[in-house]
């Protein structure tokens, strides 16, 4: 039987079915399996726009330099509150239509961003918006392209009511009497993009993260007890500082300056509070900002505003927690009353 | 099951698996000394010190070819003293000359009697420097192969096609690499970098490696079969089926469509298929030729090629059905898919050209047979364990993941089976190596093969992965094993058959010029990416933001695209190097006749 030397029979066949059968122990069984996971309590399914977002995400090949998934290893903490699980990608569980197949998002390279949790991480919609007309815009160092196709250059006077216009510093447009407005393939993108938020998971259930050594995790078990002193200057640089920058001056012609505004420099914090926990729309020619309020606590939005108004020339006595704790309570009376 | 099936390979591996744990417990403090950091750096100094062998052997051939100059200088020097002979010598000389001048034929000028002397009068012109004196010129390969007309058509349009599209490929990756210093370099949306970097890949995986491959596969089945191919007819479908494979699903890609976004995976089931008919038909072309051979043994090449169609046929089956791979689904057989495409298909065919033409152009055997048979047994049970090692880490099942880094540790065997029996081959040969470029190009694709399939070993630990995964240092990889290996291999076994098969060589040059540029490409790319991808990774461990590692990443991707543009030029030298080996004869055979009888005095 054996004669494989001379006996093309029995070599083409054996080369076959044992790659076959490999195949299917290393390959289709465990996939089979993988496929049967089911969302998590708190999961939702994609809407329509979002599912059309996720074809513009893997039709522009998005897949090449970002990826979706928190490795459980310590330094991947910074993409996610915990590793990615099975479950996660439920979501991308549909073909995406006969032609092609469910999307692949986890990527192999990180020439950006991880994106599992970047709903969370940036929910401004005129963020995303703008950084995808032009992420130099925004982040002055990006490699990331341009994608200007998703944008239709319009005459300010024919802009209609239902047009997203995206906030564009005056630099970044060719033609300055022009305004720049999302194209729907634009808006599902940043739907979906805004969609992406690691679903919680049912208390003490969730995986940990290895650490990578020992004296490591000492220093982490360290940062975490000490919550108290929280870091403004950091806890800004994380989530502030996209879109008012790491100088406080903003993008003009898209996110304002905190640099002598007079919400930021009045003695009275309350109105800036309130802007934190609820988000802001009422300047012209600027995108509006969302609210932090489930994403910040009390003691972070107190230290973040500490460091605002007393940086970069700013002058204005500091913001305790109970501050904030009570414009929270507030704002919370007043939406159910 | 699953779990007997875990203990059995750590049963098996337990050595090679205690390697891949103890990665955890490493501390960042002292990354150097982690093994696979080692073993990467030992293994990079071997391509740098076979680099260095055959620049010296380049150099001690020049320096000989010198001291040659110089004895041809003094026998110069010589004769001018003859010249300064007294006039009684002198009117001797002329003497004889002037009768020389008026010489008849006697009839007994063969006789062995006769002094060399030129009393014929036949040397017209005297040259002082025999040789060129910028480069030498090498030994041809005269000896030309009694081929088909037929079979000498379908691997030169094959060939031709493979050119076209490694120049076409390597172009768009070219433009990629730009892109990564300067985003804004165009803002058209089919030229983004999203919806190029498929083409890229793509084009040099379908259109440039698998053009490559079957064409010269054709050869080494009909030779090694002693036999006729099947039918030319299906060759020429297949030809057309893939080219319009890669036609079709690069101007798919460029519109936005694509399969899904897993890697090499991008042409949408409709487009594969055509590539999927077109394997079919070949293997089908192959077989029937090796089942018809006119010899009862299948060569060693043979096994190769046969098997590689085979598994490829089943890959891409497997890579598109619908019916398992939804979801995570997905990025199991994504892994498979993707690593099965480089090991059963590139690596697999690969060797087996390298079976045939290695031995044929040092005109000897393979070293050993069994070592070829063991490479091949053990590059299919391994190789197919190892996709998701991509997928370290991640959200897919811990033993698969295991079971990948194990089964990485074992392709130790087959990659030094191979790489042994080829060195094996070489050795006693290498003064080849500066007479020729075929072996320094076969040298370079061999030991690639050595380091790069180990230096795959070692980044699959799980250490090696925390630094290196998603960092430029697996772009550094893959153009490590799929140029280093695959095109450096291709290359040489198309510098050895096509001048035989048509009688024309490029010249050596220009063959020279080739080899150097892609290999100093290659490295610069290689070196700069793998020291970026290593400080990026160490900086994402350190916890520094995001943008930095794009930031220390700029002077890398500079040295990157240096390495790339070299490596792009080369191309158009190796287009240049086809085309003179294949075009057509010029008609005026008197010409070419003439040319020659001028060498021979020369010489």
């Amino acid at each position: 039987m054996l004669d494989f030397n001379t006996n093309h029979k029995a070599l083409v066949l054996t080369a076959f079915s044992v790659f076959v059968v490999l195949s299917f122990g290393v390959a289709i069984l465990p996939a089979s399996q993988m496929e049967k996971y089911e969302a998590l309590p708190e999961q939702e399914d994609l809407t329509d726009q979002e599912f059309e977002g996720l074809r513009v995400y893997i039709g522009e090949g998005c897949v090449a330099c970002h990826t979706q998934q928190v490795r459980n290893i310590e330094m991947d903490q910074v993409w996610g509150k915990r590793p990615s699980i099975p479950e996660d990608y439920h979501f991308s569980k549909k073909r995406m239509d006969v032609w092609r197949q469910s999307a692949s998002l986890l990527g192999s390279e990180r020439t950006g961003p991880d994106l599992t949790d970047i709903g969370k991480r940036q929910p401004s919609e005129s963020w995303q918006l703008l950084h995808l007309y032009n992420p130099r815009a925004v982040v002055k160092e990006s490699v990331m392209p341009s994608f200007p196709w998703l944008f239709k250059e319009v005459d300010s006077n024919r802009v209609k009511e239902s047009d997203a216009v995206v906030a564009v510093p005056s630099q970044f447009l060719n033609d300055k009497s022009k305004k720049i407005v999302a194209s729907e393939d634009a808006l599902q993108l940043v739907a979906y993009l805004k969609s992406l938020k690691q679903p919680k998971m049912p208390e003490n259930s969730e995986p940990e993260f290895i650490p990578f050594s020992k004296k490591k995790k000492e220093g982490g078990d360290q940062t975490a007890d000490a919550s108290s002193g929280l870091d403004g200057k950091d806890l800004f640089s994380s989530t502030c500082a996209s879109c008012h920058q790491a100088s406080g001056e903003g993008v003009p012609g898209a996110f304002p300056s905190l640099v002598g505004s007079d919400i930021v420099n009045t003695d009275d914090a309350e109105q800036m509070i309130r802007i934190i926990l609820e988000g802001y729309n009422e300047l012209e020619d600027y995108g509006p900002m969302p609210g932090f309020a489930d994403q910040l606590s009390d003691a972070e939005i107190a230290a973040i505003m500490t460091y605002e108004r007393s940086s970069w020339g700013n002058d204005a006595p500091e913001v305790k927690e109970e501050d904030v704790k009570k414009v929270r309570a507030d704002l919370e009376n007043a939406t159910n009353p | 099951m699953k779990s007997n099936k875990i203990r059995f390979l750590f049963a098996v591996f337990s050595l090679s698996s205690f390697l891949a744990h103890a990665q955890n417990s490493q501390a960042t403090d002292n990354w150097e000394t982690s093994p696979g950091i080692i073993g990467t750096f030992i293994l990079i100094l071997i391509v740098l010190f076979v680099a260095v062998i055959i620049f010296l052997a380049k150099i001690n051939g020049f320096i000989d070819k010198m001291k040659r100059k110089k004895l041809d200088k003094k026998r110069i020097e010589f004769s001018d003293e003859l010249t300064d002979l007294d006039d009684g010598e002198i009117d001797t000389i002329l003497e004889n000359r002037k009768k020389a001048l008026k010489y008849k034929l006697k009839g007994d000028e063969l006789g062995n009697q006769n002094k060399a002397v030129d009393e014929k009068g036949l040397v017209k012109r005297v040259r002082k420097d025999p040789s060129n004196s910028f480069f030498d010129e090498k030994k041809k390969t005269p000896l030309s192969i009694e081929t088909p007309k037929e079979l000498k058509e379908i691997v030169t349009y094959y060939l031709a096609a493979a050119t076209f599209w490694l120049v076409f490929g390597t172009l768009v990756g070219e433009y990629l690499g730009f892109k990564f210093i300067w985003p804004e370099l165009d803002s058209i949306s089919w030229l983004s970098f999203g919806r190029l970097r498929p083409v890229h890949t793509n084009t040099v995986f379908w259109g440039w490696s698998s053009l490559a491959m079957i064409g010269l596969g054709y050869f080494v089945i009909a030779r090694t079969s002693n036999n006729l191919i099947h039918s030319y007819k299906k060759a020429k479908i297949a030809w057309v089926l893939i080219n319009l494979t890669v036609l079709l699903g690069n101007i798919a890609l460029m519109t936005g469509i694509n399969n899904g976004g897993g890697e090499y995976r991008e042409y949408i089931w409709p487009i594969m298929l055509l590539f999927a008919i077109g394997l079919i038909i070949t293997f089908i072309n192959f077989y029937k030729t090796v089942a018809t051979r006119k010899i009862s043994e299948i060569y060693i090449s043979n096994w190769f090629i046969l098997a590689a169609l085979i598994w490829t046929i089943v890959l891409s089956i497997i890579g598109y059905l619908p019916f398992y791979q939804d979801g995570l689904g997905e990025t199991i057989i994504q892994g498979y898919y993707m690593h099965q495409g480089v090991g059963m298909w590139f690596m697999t065919f690969t060797l087996g050209l390298v079976y045939y033409y290695l031995p044929a152009t040092l005109n000897k055997p393979i070293y050993s047979y069994s070592l070829g048979v063991l490479a091949f047994w053990t590059q299919m049970l391994f190789y197919t364990m190892i996709g998701t090692h991509h997928f370290v880490f991640s959200p897919l099942p811990w033993w698969l993941q295991t079971v990948a880094i194990v089964f990485s540790v074992g392709m130790f065997i087959p990659v030094i089976a191979g790489s042994t029996n080829f060195l094996m081959t070489m050795r006693g040969s290498w003064n080849h190596i500066s007479k020729s470029y075929v072996l320094p190009f076969f040298l370079v694709g061999v030991i690639f093969y050595f380091v790069g399939s180990s230096q795959g070993s070692f980044q699959a630990f799980r250490f090696t992965n925390y630094i290196w995964h998603f960092t430029d240092f697996n772009v550094a990889h893959s153009h490590m094993t799929m140029y280093g290996i695959i095109s450096f291999l291709l290359w040489a076994c198309i510098y050895t058959i096509v001048p035989k098969l048509n009688g024309k060589e490029p010249p050596q040059l220009m063959v020279g010029a080739h080899f150097w540029l892609a290999f100093i490409g290659l490295f610069a790319y290689m070196i700069s990416l793998m020291v970026g991808g290593t400080l990026k990774g160490m900086s994402w461990m350190d916890g520094n933001p995001f943008i930095e590692s794009v930031i220390l990443m700029q002077p890398y991707w500079v040295w990157r695209a240096v390495g790339g543009t070299l490596m792009f030029i080369s191309h158009l030298v190796f287009a240049y190097n086809f085309y003179i080996m294949v075009k057509k004869e010029p008609k005026n055979r008197n010409l070419k006749a003439g040319s020659i009888k001028g060498e021979s005095v020369n010489v």
